[in-house]
């Protein structure tokens, strides 16, 4: 078998499963967020069972409309709040976390091996870290309340092999964009991705997030990559035990729908153009593409890593007079760190504005929005029609580096063609 | 729930993602009725009108794709959409709609069959679709028996609710 259908055999009692079989599986941990648990709430309170199954399992995030933009989502966030103090639920409120699936792995709730399920179809991030973790809606997270199981079909997986070493300014999000490009957005529907070769090997925690955090933009169910030394160095002091990783390697007798043979040696900074994630193209094939807005920040691309890329292209330069910069670290400990490493200063510097850690404009719920006709370049995971605001506005996707190198010219820019102080 | 289902189609194309199914900025309504008004708004501002009879939503690849939000299949229901059949749906779509008792069909090659406009009646326990201006019949696999009993209950909730009951 393969880590995901070893997690997912033990989870549901097992020996072994294959994939199309459907599974009955124990839950380890469930997230809401702000935008999803209150319909959760709605159903739970119909199901009429008085506690969760579990309220050491359960993690209520607020990061989507935060903070409350408007009285619709303040009254939403006090349900949740409610529902957390009657259920002695972990809640993290504004200030104290950040975006929930920056939040989950940093404060302990992602363990290697584990079944985690969140109302939020980006759930996936934590493949990264070697657990099965995937999207569901709130009426079901209802039910895992009520319940602490979930059916699931055994996926088939897509095996993506990575090998190479990326050149400078070459980022993680410029390898999944790539990838996406090749499999499709709709090329994994229903599937599993494992991301193997030694370039994950030798990934941070950060760049395999990034990975896995866009399984499910080529319609995964999850992502997931092998836990190793360098996930144990980002688990230790942050969970309380940590599992033995052998039971967590895909067998020799692993089997793979089919596998995709990736090299980064000369990848070059890619950008997904309006209006679909794989309508991607290698940022010298854009042609002249002036922008109104860079937006460097979401769970797909606002962790230190990506604020330090970001930060060595914006060093002694300027934001270009008519574009506007945001930057939103992906959580409180993130600022926090930010800060600390004088990151925020180059920003502020440089006349960007940065944000505090939410969702900000990747939703388009609120902080800045877009206007009919403009177009921004971000650092988020999607670029749907209508995406970040307007209908009639544009979204392109790429690596923090870009984003920033873009901010300083005012149009799309490969960050290779500007100087870089390191 | 009714396994019959008769209504006129309107057809759309690969891809529908649930931001323009139901835009973010809509996220915060609790009404369902209310997310209804919008379903579908940034592709047809007229959606809404032409639903709200009774519709059967023909998607291409994909349908559903992105968020979770399960207001984007809620605002479909309550706009008057009485079943989605596509050549595929994105997964979390698909659990939604069967969660909220939103019927979803994968059938492929149905939207080279349908156009928008044509009369389609669906036997939903059977499988069977009939574009009845057309002629056109597709056969679909049939849904394992407890999706199908989460349907015939009225969804999730309900469905746990009679089992829970049972015990
Ligand atoms: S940052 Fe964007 S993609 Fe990530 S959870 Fe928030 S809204 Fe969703």
């Amino acid at each position: 078998m393969n880590i995901t259908e070893k997690i997912l055999a033990k989870a549901s009692g097992k020996q072994a499963v294959c994939p199309g079989e459907i599974v009955d599986a124990n839950v380890d941990v469930i997230m809401v967020h702000d935008l999803t648990g209150p319909l959760t709430v709605e159903a739970f309170n119909k199901i009429g069972t008085q506690k969760v199954w579990d309220n050491k399992k359960v993690v209520i995030i607020l990061d989507h409309q935060v903070p409350a933009e408007s009285v619709k989502a303040a009254e939403l966030h006090k349900t949740m709040r409610q529902f957390a103090k009657e259920q002695k639920i972990q809640i993290y409120d504004v200030g104290k976390g950040g975006i929930c699936h920056q939040v989950m792995p940093e404060k302990g709730h992602v363990i290697p091996g584990s079944v985690i399920v969140g109302a939020d179809s980006h759930t996936c991030t934590y493949g990264a870290f070697g657990a099965f973790a995937t999207g569901i809606g709130s009426t079901e997270a209802a039910a895992v309340f009520a319940t602490g199981r979930i059916w699931f079909k055994v996926p088939p997986t897509i095996k993506i092999n990575v090998e190479g070493k990326f050149q400078k300014l070459i980022a993680p999000k410029d390898l999944i964009l790539n990838i996406i490009d090749k499999v499709k957005v709709d090329g994994a529907i229903y599937k599993s991705i494992e991301f193997t070769g030694s370039t994950i090997r030798k990934m941070s925690v950060a760049g395999r997030m990034t990975l896995c955090n866009m399984a499910v933009e080529m319609g995964a169910k999850n992502g997931i990559i092998t836990p190793d030394e360098t996930t144990r160095e980002f688990l230790e002091g942050r969970v309380k035990s940590i599992p033995d990783f052998k039971k967590l390697q895909s067998g020799n007798d692993a089997e793979y729908e089919r596998t995709v043979e990736v090299d980064v040696s000369e990848l070059e900074p890619q950008v997904a153009c309006p209006a679909s994630v794989d309508n991607v193209k290698p940022v010298s094939e854009i042609g002249d593409v002036p922008i109104d807005q860079a937006f460097i920040g979401s769970c797909t691309n606002g962790r230190l890593e990506d604020l330090r890329e970001a930060a060595k292209i914006l060093k002694g330069k300027h934001v270009k007079d008519n574009v506007r910069a945001l930057i939103i670290p992906a959580s409180q400990e993130v600022y926090l760190k930010a800060m600390q490493e004088g990151l925020l200063e180059i920003f502020t510097d440089a006349g960007a504005i940065v944000c505090g850690s939410a969702c900000g404009p990747c939703l388009g719920g609120h902080i800045g929005l877009l206007a009919a006709g403009e177009t921004c370049i971000s650092t988020s995971n999607r670029n749907f029609i209508g995406r970040m605001g307007s209908t009639q506005a544009n979204v392109y996707l790429a690596s923090p580096a870009t984003v920033a190198a873009s901010a300083v010219t005012g149009k799309i820019t490969s960050p290779l063609l500007l100087e870089v102080k390191e | 729930m009714n396994s019959e289902i008769k209504a006129k189609a309107i057809k759309f194309g690969n891809n529908i993602d649930t931001d323009v199914i139901l835009p973010g900025k809509y996220l915060i309504l609790v009404d369902p009725y209310e997310l209804g008004k919008h379903a579908l708004e940034s592709l047809d501002a007229d959606f809404v009108n032409k639903a709200k009879d009774g519709v059967i939503l023909i998607g291409g690849k994909n349908f559903g794709c992105g968020s979770s939000r399960e207001q984007a299949p809620l605002a479909l229901k309550y706009s008057g959409v009485k079943c989605v059949i596509a050549e595929s749906f994105a997964r979390i779509f698909f659990r939604n709609s069967i969660n909220i008792g939103l019927p979803v069909i994968e059938c492929k090659g149905i939207s080279d069959a349908v156009e928008s406009g044509d009369e389609i009646d669906v036997n939903f326990e059977a499988g069977k679709i009939e574009n009845k201006s057309n002629g056109k019949k597709f056969q679909v696999e049939k849904l394992p028996p407890f999706i199908l009993e989460i349907f015939g209950d009225g969804g999730l909730i309900e469905n746990l609710l009679r089992r829970m009951n049972k015990k």
